[in-house]
């Protein structure tokens, strides 16, 4: 059973009438008879976690902003996914946009928050056209306007639209983007919660967070808490890109294993090669070696299997590809996104793509490996924002399990794996 | 300056904030449309129109990697050569691009046609390698393909 990918075969899937006609709609007419607080209990209730990484409570969340006495408070909706190797919303965006948007006027309802904006990457064009065509529908239907389904509701939804920073998916930096500003995270208390857009209370949540809530409000939070992972619920939509029979975006019960996510819905590794190494959740999450993959796809197992949920990111890589080179892709990544803000940050991501980059080319040193486990370590804990742990960890991760191939690159002086 | 239209466009954008700082982002993308890239014109009639000085204007356009600072070719050429789009050859198609239509990276083509970004995921890594040519999606690139595909943009 489909519930955020439901209907997407049907090519006008993203049309107001073609959502309505599958039970769109529906919850948002039950939610419009409740009151704020009892949607948020639901929420509280079904368990749901915040799907953009860091698997945030939504019910608590949400209870903070409501706490704030500011009005007004302000709703925004994460589709800046710029995660490498995450996909994941993007048929949400393109092909069931109604599903964002009844979740988004749900929510707005839920915490009293007359305006929302969708902040949208730039890199997704069909997705702005289609999220803009769909929303000025909700509005002729009386989804969205000054007067929400006849009830004197108010809640209004503009697609703001990123311009290439991958920094602007943190929170802070989103919102400071939103203002008019440079992606730069802010530093932390106070939260979005109290001091948000606009210096008002603000509740960012990712895509796939608000298109569950339609599907909360439909089967009702003890139902919900029922689908996949006790600790943390409900379906969550994978994407896996890479060495794999079947690439794509599936939607599976949360906690789904790594090996069944490979092996049986993506049909195992391309061409029957053999599975070296497993990105799980983004680039920024620690890889796994082969004999890791039996873990639970979700934001409590993972940690303890060495690794993190993330934006749900599979990348697979078969036994051709060279994971020093991998790493050194990534590096050049964190690299070029860094804001700047931080020094640890902004130096030690140039320093540890240009000693990768040594090794790559065979012109490594011995003490390379100690200098770049000595420059992430002084990264990770030490930045605003999480883009500097993840780009230390990626580099500390990959030395951890496959050492042997850096050391490799060193003694042999360069990379069998080159052409 | 911007046509009366365009500034009637952002006029409009600026009511969808409370502050109209927040139309800084796709003001510029305006602009960008209008001028083909954030010219010093393009600056001096969003900072008219939105009523900030130019200079946060610049600092702000700077940080984004989608924001234009110097003219562009015909076409825009935006290929993504993280891991996912990597393993599957994207690098190749880089030196192609160069090698066939003397398109640098983060340069244009000296016929005009062409100017290539690099980017960072577009987010289509299930059929990767990927690129954006103006706004159009192409997948699935190799370097066979990517040549037939660039025929239709003169």
């Amino acid at each position: 059973m489909n519930y955020l990918l439901k209907n997407i075969e049907n090519p006008n899937s993203f049309d107001v009438r073609e959502y309505e006609k599958a039970g769109g709609y529906r919850s948002l007419k039950k939610a419009v008879e409740m009151e704020p607080a009892a949607i948020i209990a639901e929420v509280k209730k079904s368990g749901l976690r915040g799907r953009g990484g860091a698997g945030f409570p939504t019910g608590m969340k949400w209870t903070f902003a409501n706490a704030d006495p500011k009005f007004p408070k302000y709703l925004i909706c994460n589709a800046d996914e710029g995660e490498p190797g995450t996909f994941k919303d993007r048929p949400i965006l393109e092909k069931n946009p109604h599903l964002l948007i009844e979740g988004m006027v749900i929510s707005g309802h839920a915490l009293r928050a007359e305006y929302g904006y969708i902040y949208l990457r730039g890199e997704y064009p069909d997705a702005r056209d289609i999220l803009n065509r769909a929303i000025k529908q909700a509005y002729e239907k009386g989804y969205l306007g000054d007067n929400v389904m006849g009830k004197g509701l108010k809640f209004h939804l503009t697609v703001h639209l990123g311009a290439g920073a991958y920094i602007c998916g943190e929170e802070t930096a989103l919102i400071e983007s939103l203002e008019g500003k440079r992606g730069q995270p802010r530093i932390k208390p106070p939260f979005p919660v109290n001091v948000g857009a606009f210096s008002m209370p603000t509740i960012v949540n990712n895509v796939e967070t608000f298109s569950n809530i339609p599907c909360i409000m439909e089967i009702g939070p003890e139902a919900y808490s029922k689908i996949g992972s006790p600790d943390c619920p409900g379906p969550k939509l994978y994407c896996i890109s890479g060495h794999v029979e079947k690439p794509g975006v599936y939607e599976l019960p949360m906690g789904t294993t790594l090996r069944e996510i490979i092996y049986t819905h993506c049909g195992g590794i391309k061409g029957g090669k053999s599975l070296k190494a497993v990105i799980p959740g983004g680039i920024s999450t620690p890889v796994l070696p082969p004999s890791n993959i039996d873990c639970p796809m979700d934001f409590v197992s993972m940690p303890k299997h060495g690794s993190m949920l993330g934006s749900g990111a599979v990348m697979v890589f078969d036994e051709t590809v060279c994971l020093v080179k991998v790493c050194l892709r990534a590096l050049k990544f964190f690299e070029h996104e860094s804001c700047g803000k931080c020094t640890p940050c902004r130096e030690g991501t140039g320093w540890l793509r240009s000693i990768l980059s040594r090794i790559e080319d065979g012109k490594g040193e011995k003490e390379d490996i100690d200098t770049l486990l000595d420059v992430s370590g002084n990264i990770v804990g030490k930045t605003f924002c999480p883009l500097g742990d993840g780009a230390g960890s990626v580099v500390i991760n990959f030395i951890k399990h496959f050492r042997p191939e850096f050391e490799e690159h060193i003694e042999k002086k360069g990379c069998k794996y080159k052409k | 300056m911007l046509s009366d239209k365009t500034i009637e466009e952002v006029e409009a954008l600026k009511r969808r904030y409370p502050d109209p700082r927040g139309a800084i982002l796709p003001s510029l993308y305006i602009a960008q449309r209008e001028f083909g890239w954030l010219s010093p014109e393009a600056f001096e009639a969003v900072s008219i129109v939105l009523g900030v000085p130019k200079a946060h204007l610049r600092g702000v356009a700077s940080f984004y990697a989608m924001y234009r600072h110097k003219p562009v070719g015909r076409h825009l050429i935006q290929l993504c050569t993280n891991v996912s789009c990597m393993i599957f050859g994207a690098e190749d198609l880089v030196s192609l691009l160069k090698n066939r239509y003397g398109a640098e990276v983060g340069g244009t083509s000296p016929d005009g046609r062409f100017s290539l970004v690099i980017m960072e995921c577009i987010g289509a890594c299930e059929a990767a390698p990927a690129m954006l040519v103006n706004e159009d999606f192409h997948n699935n690139l190799t370097e066979n393909n990517i040549t037939e595909i660039l025929e239709k943009y003169k």
